[in-house]
């Protein structure tokens, strides 16, 4: 379905793609904290980073997001979105860490 | 696909549009709780941490589950893009109970971290794990009505355009709460036993 709801005949392949590489980009992360072999910043080094892939491809192939089969409002809805996370987020940590940091003084 | 008045045709894009902008908000909701578990990490109050709590297994088998109720929906949506009514009443289905399965094992998870006194009243820890965790749960929770409430407008009213338009919506929440979870599994459960 597109985003007006409109029945659009579709194939399961993005779906299993997505299943497959979701799965695998699943896997390894808990492999790694399983195995325990890795020293642990670059475990949460590689944990961070495959979790935003798998983030894009949930994206791409679960919610169908793509720069031209999207609707421009929708994706400045999620790029606003998206910058005001980072600004929030961004900011507590930054705020509270400073304080947790002084206060430790 | 008959052609549809235009005036039809924008009051579903306008609702789709609508619940975009739900869906951008709530994962605001979610990247606050988010920082305030991050936050928190450390005010365990000298009570147990994220290392002597997660189950490693416990998560897996929770993102597993849900991983695979995201998918199945995409074949409920292929199914309705097909026009057969049975396989949208069937992976509909089924994806309602993978989303059980999943409440179950969080309920598991949650009532015996509680058995083990630590509830979300332990530290301040467990209260943004409660809270964040606790969250997603909810929204799960709503998601499984939600596709119940599908599958009877499915069985009463037939594949309609407004039906399409809300199993269309109902599919973008429940992808948006796999999303949520990638952040839960890789910002809580990892983490706490690396």
């Amino acid at each position: 379905m597109d985003a007006s709801g409109l029945p659009v005949e579709r194939s399961r392949r993005p779906y299993l793609i997505g299943l497959g590489l979701a799965f695998i980009l699943t896997a390894i992360p808990f492999a790694l904290v399983a195995a325990g072999t890795l020293p642990r910043i670059s475990t949460l080094v590689i944990i961070a980073i495959l979790a935003i892939v798998q983030v894009l491809v949930h994206l791409r192939f679960f919610l169908h997001i793509g720069f031209r089969s999207t609707p421009f409002e929708n994706l400045a809805a999620m790029v606003f979105a998206g910058i005001l996370i980072v600004f929030m987020v961004g900011g507590t940590l930054w705020i509270m860490f400073d304080l947790h940091h002084r206060m430790m003084m | 696909m008959a052609a549809l008045p235009t005036s039809d045709t924008q009051k579903y894009e306008d609702r789709a549009f609508g619940f975009w902008i739900y869906l951008m908000s709530d994962a605001i909701i979610f990247a606050l709780l988010f920082a305030t578990y991050l936050v928190m990490l450390g005010n365990t109050a000298r009570g147990p941490t994220g290392q002597q709590l997660f189950s490693l297994e416990h998560a897996a088998a929770e993102t597993a589950v849900l991983l695979l109720s995201s998918a199945t929906f995409g074949f409920a949506s292929v199914a309705f893009a097909q026009a057969s009514r049975p396989g949208v009443i069937q992976w509909l289905s089924v994806t309602a109970v993978l989303g059980l399965g999943f409440l179950l094992l969080e309920y598991q998870e949650f009532s015996g971290m509680i058995a083990k006194g630590a509830g979300p009243d332990r530290s301040g820890f467990l209260s943004a794990f409660f809270a964040l965790v606790g969250t997603h749960g909810l929204h799960v929770s709503a998601g499984i009505i939600w596709i119940l409430v599908m599958i009877g407008q499915v069985l009463t009213k037939g594949l309609t355009r407004p039906v399409a338009s809300r199993v269309m919506r109902l599919g973008l929440f429940w992808h948006f709460l796999d999303i949520i979870w990638i952040g839960i599994f890789s910002v809580v459960y990892l983490p706490g036993l690396v």
